[in-house]
């Protein structure tokens, strides 16, 4: 697909608005419909649309499979770490309140936080998967 | 501080260490932190243990929800003891796992092997400790998924194909829980175990509860591998690499048991699952076909694995049948054969492991005079062995001992026979492989003796918790005996 | 006994027996798992249907609604579904090492490869 002009540009056009909009869906979790699980696919989608147009090659270049490895694990290590947090601000795991002054503030950032982790592990993880099974023949 | 934090340190210690395992992706360094975490697991598994000893029960809620409405953690005698059981055996055997590991195993896949240990062993821990119902089924999936991963790295390409067999048959399984307990949650609106089993008592006489309870039972009874529900078990641990082999065998069933012990007795009740329910009358029967057909079966394997994996379905109808007398000292018998198994089976197939080290192979035709070429490996071997037959000073015999005895009370005489018919069983099988170990006749062109102290030692320390468990029974029947009364709902 | 009205069971039911039938019968080992996805779905929709509640809003909070549906079956859901899509890579992904190794994905072949060995 890698020589057919339009799709190369549409592609180019799209991705980043597929970006963003995982972006949106991603931090407007909070007030709205969203979250982490579906943002981190959405932005997965937009990776494994520029693995399809240029080829998983160039899909591996863009993002190493050593950093995808290292990504995965900083999302789980990220949501894990606020439970981590709390239990050594002496709360239980996962008691978001004592992360900020007043409970609301706490709860706000704790879910922003745990929400965020879940995203990048989400999005790395469908890459990885994407990967595993299109870019298996390769050299 | 930490004292009070212990019960969530059970499970995120081994989940902060899956990712950062992944991430180190040299084998020793993975090895190294599996070993470790493993140890901090046992560590905390014993405090909690002794915790419990004080002051009864712990219960831990997660983000400050309280009970019925947040995740919660519910610990008692019951889930305290299996605790113990599966971070003792992941221990033990993630010493072994070096070198069995580095010999079965590429060296760019390490990593990702003990990730996927590090999971599992999350998964089970969280199965055991957790009071919420679908969190247990999140774990149960977590530590399914890491156990097909570590099946299919077996060297054999039929580790492949056992794995996927497995994967279709243990989603099927965990699909019937999900179900199950999606009944019981719209009969009770409640996810909390003990908030259920208060509410399910008004509403117990319902089609609902009934059939959710079914859906339950056949699921866990796939996860148990209950004879007919077994097909997956065999393959699954012949053709895993040594070390998933023995870790599995040692700990995965046995969480399930206690899953399917957990809904009977402390969510639906006694009375309602093993006297509304014909579930008695179905177990009994199950138990022993299991016990007589698999020790059967496990007599014509030539793979040793294969027999020990046969062995381990007719361990597992033990098991049921203890549970099926519906008394105390039936369900005592049940809990404490749940740890000696563990104990023998660990052995046996650490034993097997350090064969296939050596030998490249583990079938009885290979065999031939390694008594006397690994004299202390096949050491561990016979001991495991007689404990698996039940012979008087090993751990095996004190839980047939307890069965039986569970038996005569209530005056069940044809399981009694059937206990002493499948140890008749064992013996053969047994003996089969101490005769062609000792008495055989050597294959030339076979160096090397020993294993590396790295694997004997493990095996040994299993051998040894055999032997000493067969003569001071105070630790494990005092505490099993307390676990099923605490199930039974009793003061410990 | 309501059966017009109870008509998302029976969706369910439907569905959870096609996927089982896709399963058992099958001898290919992606329509297995295709079955098997099948056999989640339903169980899927019998989770997020019981979590609707007659004249209940969006479970989002707002004036003027007193009335939710119960959002838990579908959170509960999510994770069920993220499970699935789990199992089915993991299982694809065996099956993809199953050809390599066989050069099949009919079960009866890879039963005979490994029987007359």
């Amino acid at each position: 697909m890698r020589d057919n002009p339009v799709l190369r540009i549409v592609a180019k056009i799209i991705i980043p608005v597929i970006l963003l909009f995982a972006l949106y869906v991603q931090f407007h979790g909070d007030f709205g419909p969203g979250g982490g699980f579906q943002a981190g696919v959405i932005f997965a989608a937009g990776f494994i649309l520029y693995g399809l147009v240029f080829g998983t090659e160039a899909l591996r270049n863009a993002i190493p499979p050593g950093l995808l490895r290292f990504v995965i694990a900083l999302g789980l290590v990220l949501y894990a770490g606020v439970g981590a947090t709390t239990m050594l601000l002496g709360s239980d795991y996962l008691a978001y309140g004592a992360l900020a002054h007043d409970l609301i503030g706490g709860q706000h950032l704790g879910i922003f936080l745990v929400e965020l982790g879940v995203g990048i592990t989400v999005s790395a993880v469908i890459v990885t998967i994407f990967l595993a099974f299109a870019g298996r023949n390769d050299p | 501080m930490i004292s009070a934090q212990l019960p969530a340190l059970q499970v995120v210690v081994p989940l902060l260490a899956a990712p950062l395992c992944l991430v180190l992706h040299r084998p020793f360094a993975a090895w190294l932190l599996t070993f470790v975490v493993s140890g901090i697991s046992l560590l905390v598994s014993v405090a909690l243990l002794g915790q419990i000893l004080e002051q009864g029960v712990i219960d831990y809620t997660f983000g400050g929800w309280a009970a019925p409405f947040g995740i919660a953690y519910h610990i008692d005698f019951a889930n305290a003891y299996v605790l113990l059981i599966v971070t003792a055996i992941s221990t033990v055997v993630s010493i072994f796992a070096k070198r069995s590991v580095a010999s079965e195993i590429e060296a760019h896949s390490q990593g990702l092997f003990y990730t996927a240990w590090l999971l599992c062993l999350t998964g089970l821990l969280g199965i055991t400790i957790t009071g919420d119902a679908f969190n247990l089924f999140v774990f149960l999936e977590i530590s399914s998924l890491s156990s097909y991963v570590l099946i299919a790295m077996g060297n054999d390409r039929k580790a492949l194909t056992a794995a996927y067999q497995y994967l279709i048959m243990g989603t099927i399984g965990a699909t019937f829980i999900l179900i199950g307990i999606g009944l019981l949650y719209m009969l009770t609106g409640t996810l909390n175990m003990l908030d259920m089993a208060q509410r399910l008592v008004a509403v117990a006489d319902s089609r609902t509860a009934r059939t959710g309870f079914a859906f339950l039972t056949v699921g866990l009874g796939l996860k148990i591998a209950l004879f007919p529900l077994h097909l997956w078990l065999p393959n699954a641990y012949a053709y895993a690499p040594s070390a998933v082999s023995a870790f599995l065998a040692a700990t995965a069933t046995k969480v399930a048991v206690y899953v399917l012990l957990r809904f009977m007795f402390s969510v639906f009740g006694i009375d309602f699952a093993l006297g509304a329910m014909p579930l008695s009358t179905m177990l009994v029967v199950l138990g022993s076909v299991a016990v007589l057909s698999a020790s059967t079966v496990a007599i014509f394997q030539h793979n040793l694995k294969r027999m020990l994996a046969y062995s381990s379905i007719a361990q597992i109808g033990y098991l049921v049948l203890g549970v099926s007398l519906a008394t105390p000292a039936g369900l005592t018998a049940t809990l404490l054969h749940l740890f000696n198994h563990a104990l023998m089976k660990g052995a046996l197939f650490l034993a097997l492991g350090c064969i296939a080290w050596r030998l490249g192979s583990v079938r009885l035709g290979d065999l031939g005079g390694l008594g006397y070429r690994m004299p202390w490996t096949m050491g561990v071997f016979v001991i495991g062995g007689l404990s698996l037959i039940g012979l008087p000073l090993t751990a095996g015999f004190i839980s047939k001992w307890y069965l039986v005895l569970a038996a005569v009370e209530r005056g069940w005489w044809p399981v009694v026979l059937i206990i002493i018919a499948g140890s008749l069983l064992a013996v053969i099988y047994v003996w089969r492989v101490i005769e062609t170990a000792y008495l055989g006749k050597t294959k030339e062109a076979v160096s090397g003796t020993e294993a590396p102290l790295s694997m004997l030692v493990p095996a040994w320390l299993l051998a040894i918790a055999n032997l000493y468990f067969g003569m001071h029974t105070e630790l494990s029947a005092g505490i099993a005996s307390q676990a099923a009364m605490v199930l039974f709902g009793g003061q410990p | 006994m309501n059966v017009a009205g109870l008509y998302n069971y029976w969706i369910v039911i439907l569905l959870m027996m096609t996927g089982f039938y896709v399963v058992i019968s099958s001898g290919n080992l992606v329509k297995k798992i295709i079955g098997l996805n099948l056999f989640q779905a339903s169980v899927f929709i019998l989770y997020i249907s019981m979590g609707k509640v007659m004249n209940g809003a969006v479970p989002i909070l707002r004036e003027g609604v007193t009335t939710y549906s119960n959002p838990l079956p579908h959170v509960l859901i999510l994770t069920a579904i993220v499970v699935g899509v789990a199992t089915t890579a993991l299982g694809l992904a065996l099956v993809v090492r199953i050809r390599e190794a066989y050069g099949s994905v009919e079960e009866d072949d890879i039963h005979r490869q490994d029987e007359s060995l």
